[in-house]
């Protein structure tokens, strides 16, 4: 079972075997770059995918609200053995960083108001906000290009950051107009869908 | 432990879930909002605290959100939010996917995703300034963000690897009092 678009029929791969591999990643991605480790699995080491499937099935990921991580394993899990896949490829991602987060807010709650784990916390933090604004600025150079983006991207920090906007609101207003911004050039037959 | 909570556990993280546009710390703002304001599940600090750890964790990167889980209603809340968090967009992904490849001719497909990328950046922005409001209390801390920045954007080091490190700093540093 494929898309229905029928655009991709790979060999027959097997629910554990998309399993394994979605494990796998969900077992050593560490450092949040999971999308770095997706392609080295699935374009380089498996061959379920060319790179310019991986793109296009990643900008699908990036617009639908999911982390990048959780949609790329059900669109490809889908593509590969259609839903029971995509079930099998996201149970796989998820399953360890659940795990260890579960026992981390076990040993949080027994040892967190220690003050020595709280002065490490307070640490780990710090780093994290550094490393979150590292993959933010990664994250805009990748996508950004036009000077009307950062606009975009400025109007949309301040109504939520500052006016207290909620996201969905942020969407509907900030969204809209960007893509009104980015609408279809007129073509001789007409932006018709 | 409270299992009364799990319903309200379940409404408020599917909601989260359907606004990490862009990545999950497009979330972050009504993650604290709802979890720390509303429900007084955790505090602000102790939000912080688990989702820098969870940068640490292999995975999608918001499985910070079972230990909230946990934390409110143990085995049941964890389960709980691990559903509801990733069902609802699971679906999404599954059934818009679709759509979204037999749409590959559509014009506005192309302006959508041009549209929405600059607006995902400036939602993960806006996590990140509330998140850097909480966690940056001091020279210490903006010292340590600030060499976390530059040693990401200039060297390969794995991003794990550093905030570990932050843990050794905040130990030296901070744990005085």
């Amino acid at each position: 079972m494929a898309g229905p678009d029928g655009a991709l029929v790979p060999r027959a791969v097997s629910l554990g075997e998309i399993f394994r591999t979605f494990l796998l990643i969900g077992a050593t991605s560490f450092g949040g770059g999971v999308v770095a480790y997706l392609r080295a699995s699935l374009v380089g080491k498996h061959a379920w995918l060319d790179d310019t499937e991986f793109v296009e099935l990643l900008s699908i990921s990036q617009t639908l609200p999911g982390l990048n991580a959780t949609n790329m394993a059900i669109l490809v899990g889908d593509r590969l053995r259609g839903w029971r896949g995509a079930a099998a490829a996201i149970v796989g991602v998820c399953l360890p960083g659940a795990l260890l987060m579960f026992v981390v807010g076990v040993l949080y709650g027994e040892h967190g108001d220690r003050p020595h784990v709280d002065a490490m916390l307070r640490g780990v933090a710090a780093a994290a906000v550094g490393l979150i604004l590292a993959t933010t600025v990664q994250l805009g150079r990748k996508s950004l290009s036009h000077a009307a983006d950062l606009v975009f991207v400025a109007l949309t920090a301040v109504v939520v950051d500052l006016l207290k906007w909620s996201v969905p609101a942020a969407l509907g207003a900030v969204g809209a107009l960007a893509i009104l911004w980015y609408r279809p050039k007129r073509s001789v037959e007409g932006p018709r869908p | 432990m409270n299992l009364k909570e799990l319903p309200a556990l379940v409404r408020v993280f599917a909601y989260l879930s359907l606004l990490t546009v862009g990545g999950g710390m497009a979330a972050f703002p009504e993650l604290k909002v709802l979890t720390v304001d509303v429900h007084h599940w955790l505090t602000f600090p102790q939000l912080i605290h688990l989702y820098s750890v969870g940068q640490m964790a292999p995975g999608p990167n918001m499985m910070m959100i079972v230990a909230i889980g946990e934390r409110v209603a143990g085995v049941a809340g964890a389960a709980a939010v691990l559903v509801a968090f990733f069902l609802p967009t699971a679906v999404l992904a599954y059934f818009v996917g679709r759509l979204w490849v037999r749409l590959a001719r559509w014009p506005w497909r192309a302006s959508i995703q041009r549209g929405l990328a600059p607006v995902s950046v400036g939602l993960v922005l806006a996590g990140c300034l509330t998140i850097a409001r909480g966690a940056l209390t001091g020279w210490v801390t903006v010292a340590t963000a600030a060499a976390v920045f530059v040693l990401l954007l200039r060297t390969r080091l794995n991003p794990a690897l550093l905030v570990l490190c932050g843990a050794l700093v905040g130990l030296a540093a901070l744990g005085g009092k």
